[in-house]
């Protein structure tokens, strides 16, 4: 047996196929992306102006709920929901009202009595910003920034945002994504925006301990050695490494892993000449990336983060819309 | 109904802007139409400084009813907005809100000494108190039809009429 | 009380029978078959015409949650649900609290469970101490308080010596060994089957080498201490293969499977179900395959409900955290009759899956229409179609990955040592 709707259904649009929640990349058709990076593109713009601010938003609340730290990214969509001209509230909530016994929907239900018309949510779980959509009133928005290993929609879609900018089309690129891809929900989201998108060869490069079972099954190629994978690369998207991947055994330490899938400037020559370098920060200098690279002419990792403010405005003002 | 010719309009448009030019004018025209209009006002009367574009999709009263706008192209404005005197140019002034939105945005980037607005056609029906220094024509539209401004592919502007089903202006 | 069961068909597995007859019941007793004992005066004639009459289900794994789970369900309600399930036997778990390792709990709970007449209660004695995996328990005293085998649940057994000598001393008493198959730390963290789906949604995995590790360790050990042992919830082709394997190699192995995974694979997941969080995991449609053709083939020799009620905010949570279970004491009938009839297996046959067969495994005098047999009965209209509801279910747990789906096959009546306990 198999729930046939469970798949078919896309929790994300509503029933005029509108953007109705961002949870995933995954199953987002085409014509959706291209119009929150086109969005995104006038939000731009916006940002340089000496007003940075649109009265778009105005009236509306918008609820930053991190259950998993990260002043990063709250506050990157704490930027975009005020120079959208909503109210934000930020809301870091730990475990520690978890385990008063509060559940994650008790929560969520307790501020939508505030009247909430949008929810961030930052979850250690997959799945939570799921859980959440699926319990709540449909004319609350939710944008998922992150639930455990399955997905961080925004942050894969300034990725496509800024490859975009520097490469003009995505159906002639080659794109590599280096790292634990096992442990990674950016990755996971990359993954379906650049096959959505048409880009005809994604690869992942990691060694054995870090892909997921059947990630071939994404669409995407596997390579285990950098000189391989990297060859004739347009586009080189970096992971993160997070230290306790050598507590469980999946590495045996941070500079073996740098010697052998750390980027370097060496590695990167076997890329193309004008191939870019992505990484979705914080960075670790000297694990998986080599200052030489992270400061280099090929990063555009600081011009990512300028374009995140844009593209989590285009998505906060779609959903808001639709 | 009979419909005006764009391009004659035009014609009359740029000869009565010209009268006001000075060193410091800039042309804005708002998307669609409003850009068509201004990309030709501008090679016409010769201006110094660049053309600048508004989507005012951003600064729009009605995105609560429906949402953003589906196709959205950058608002760009290339000059010093400080102490410049303005230009708007639409294609046609209707209910003045698109004007509102405009006007609210130029804000954005910065203070102009002056403001002023020209539009092919104004069709009336005004819910602001806006005013057109520059028309093209006076015309009386039904308030059942959208009347807009096409560009065929050499570049040549007309006028049509279609029944109304959204938003116009 | 004496009661005729008339016109029904009369599916008794064990006995090769698939007949139209009527069935005479006397002091909790089948009296006859067939031809009415003489001077047989009914106090109750139930019309079967259209309907099977069979005995009993057996089911291998229900959670009744008592004592210490109240609040996800109570004997009383999970009880009921039995035999509206048609289900008159059960095997319940030691994973209450506190687990079933002493005497004294064993015989209160079957205690509270006979008061309630109604589905017979066969406790399985917790094979170590607390389930800890350190201690064993008194096994031979546990035994005379009512445990008719002795398992692990779900907790880990890491430690292979205590596993082997635990085989070994059941072994000297002749007791059947349930295990269910999972390499602790190959399974460690892990929520769904190391697949497609969970690199999709990113969920914590667990491999297939989780089951065939810890089968090999079990198999191996099996032939070295001569111990009976059932295998419990086997959830994958290979795991089938090995079983299979094991058994032609005539080892004293029994093997069961749960009826959700005859069904339903890492695809039912969707987007993040937690009702489909069940253990073990939800494998690929292969292993889902294999298991509906090891049953037919009898490598698999019963189907079991794996009966797990949860409550509701328990399942309200991200999959990972949900708890992990479904109800199915009222769903082991239908969900076995839609296997059935997938694989075209005769009705006699699907049933023994779910009467003599487990009963055989338990090794309890149920599952049997003889003359002289207990009255554990269990009459079905085969062709009624049902909707699954919370409101529908008596068992307090609604928690099942076919809820709001039509099923065919609901029960009529339920007998229990000559008493009806339930009519629906």
């Amino acid at each position: 047996m198999t729930n046939a709707g469970t798949m078919s259904n896309n929790p994300q649009l509503n029933k005029n196929g509108q953007l109705q929640h961002l949870l995933t990349t995954e199953g987002l058709p085409a014509p959706i992306l291209l119009h929150i990076l086109d969005t995104a593109e006038s939000f731009v713009g916006v940002t340089e102006r000496d007003v940075k601010k649109v009265p778009l938003l105005r009236g509306k609340s918008i609820f930053n709920l991190f259950f998993e730290p990260s002043t990063r990214t709250r506050t990157t969509f704490e930027i975009a929901a005020k120079r959208l001209s909503a109210d934000v509230v930020n809301l870091n909530i730990a475990a520690s009202s978890q385990s008063k016994g509060e559940t994650l929907l008790d929560t969520v239900d307790n501020l939508s009595a505030m009247h909430a018309d949008m929810f961030v949510v930052r979850h250690s779980q997959s799945g939570a910003a799921h859980l959440i959509a699926r319990h709540m009133r449909p004319e609350i928005h939710i944008i998922n920034a992150g639930d455990g290993r399955h997905a961080h929609p925004t942050q894969a879609l300034l990725d496509v945002f800024t490859i975009r900018r520097y490469k003009s089309d995505f159906r002639n690129l080659r794109v590599a994504i280096v790292g634990d891809i096992l442990h990674s929900r950016v990755a996971r989201s990359q993954i379906h925006a650049l096959t959505t998108l048409g880009v005809p060869e994604v690869r992942v490069i990691a060694p054995k301990t870090l892909l997921p079972t059947k990630v071939e099954r994404l669409g995407v190629h596997v390579y285990h050695d950098m000189t391989q994978g990297l060859k004739d690369v347009d586009v080189l998207m970096m992971l993160r490494l997070q230290n306790e991947r050598m507590l469980s055994a999946r590495l045996p330490s941070t500079e073996e892993y740098f010697k052998y899938y750390g980027l370097t400037q060496e590695k990167l020559a076997l890329a193309k000449r004008d191939a870019i370098v992505l990484h979705p920060g914080p960075m670790n200098r000297g694990v998986e990336i080599d200052s030489a690279v992270a400061d280099g002419k090929q990063s555009v990792i600081l011009p990512q983060v300028t374009f995140g403010i844009a593209v989590r405005m285009a998505v906060m003002s779609i959903l808001a819309g639709s | 109904m009979q419909l005006p010719d764009a391009e004659h309009l035009l014609t009359n448009l740029t000869e009565r802007v010209r009268h006001d030019i000075g060193p410091n004018t800039a042309l804005v025209g708002i998307h669609t139409g409003g850009v068509w209009l201004a990309e030709r006002l501008h090679q016409n009367l010769q201006l110094s400084l660049p053309l600048g574009t508004l989507d005012v999709s951003f600064y729009r009263d009605d995105f609560g009813q429906i949402g953003l706008h589906p196709q959205i192209r950058p608002s760009d404005v290339p000059f010093k907005v400080e102490g410049s005197h303005i230009v708007l140019v639409d294609d046609v002034l209707y209910t003045g809100r698109t004007i509102r939105a405009a006007i609210n945005e130029l804000f954005d980037y910065g203070r102009p000494a002056s403001v002023r607005l020209a539009a092919l056609i104004d069709r009336g029906g005004r819910e602001l108190p806006m005013v057109a220094q520059y028309v093209g024509a006076v015309l009386d539209v039904p308030s059942d039809k959208m009347l807009a401004l096409e560009k065929s592919v050499e570049g040549k502007l007309s006028l049509s009429l279609y029944d109304k089903r959204r938003n116009n202006e | 009380m004496k009661i005729i069961i008339g016109n029904g068909r009369v599916i008794d597995p064990e006995n090769r029978i698939d007949r139209i007859m009527d069935v005479f019941i006397a002091e909790g007793k089948i009296v006859a078959l067939g031809a009415p004992p003489h001077g047989f005066q009914a106090d109750r004639e139930i019309n079967a015409k259209d309907l099977v009459v069979c005995p009993g289900l057996v089911d291998l794994s229900a959670r009744l949650r008592e004592p210490g789970l109240e609040y996800k369900a109570t004997l009383e309600s999970e009880m009921a649900a039995a035999v509206a399930g048609g289900v008159t036997s059960l095997a319940c778990s030691p994973d209450t609290d506190p687990v079933l390792d002493e005497p004294g709990l064993v015989e209160m709970l079957k205690h509270r469970a006979r008061n309630l007449n109604q589905a017979h209660v066969y406790p399985i004695g917790a094979l170590t101490r607390g389930l800890k995996g350190e201690w064993l328990t008194e096994m031979a005293e546990l035994r005379d308080a009512g445990c008719v085998a002795f398992g692990h649940s779900d907790m880990p057994l890491p430690n292979t010596r205590v596993m082997m000598q635990a085989m070994q001393y059941a072994s000297t008493f002749g007791f059947s060994v349930w295990l269910r198959p999972q390499d602790v730390n190959l399974a460690d963290g892990g929520v769904a089957h190391d697949g497609e789906v969970a690199t999709r949604l990113g969920l914590p995995a667990i491999p297939v080498c989780s089951e065939t590790v810890a089968l090999s360790n079990i198999i191996l050990m099996a032939r070295e201490t001569g111990a009976k042992v059932h295998l419990c919830r086997i959830s994958s082709a290979e795991g089938v293969a090995m079983v299979g394997a094991a058994r032609r190699q005539g080892l004293p192995i029994t093997c069961d499977v749960a009826v959700n995974h005859t069904h339903l694979s890492e695809m039912d997941i969707g987007f993040f179900d937690s009702n489909c969080h069940l253990v073990p995991p939800l494998r690929g449609l292969g292993d889902r395959d294999a298991l509906r053709s090891g049953l037919l083939h009898g490598t698999i020799d019963a189907i079991c409900s794996d009966h797990a009620p949860v409550d509701e905010d328990a399942k309200l949570l991200p999959f990972a955290e949900a708890e992990a279970g479904a109800t199915g004491l009222e769903l082991l009938l239908p969900l076995t009759l839609k296997w059935a009839g997938e694989m075209k297996v005769p009705l006699i046959a699907a049933l023994g899956k779910i009467t003599s067969e487990p009963a055989r495994i338990l090794g309890v005098d149920a599952g049997h229409l003889s003359s002289g047999a207990p009255a554990d009965l269990c009459i079905f209209d085969p062709d009624q179609y049902w909707i699954v509801e919370a409101g529908v279910l008596k068992s307090q747990g609604k928690n099942t990955p076919f809820l709001g789906m039509e099923l065919k096959g609901r029960v009529k009546y339920t007998l229990v040592a000559g008493n009806i306990v339930h009519e629906g």
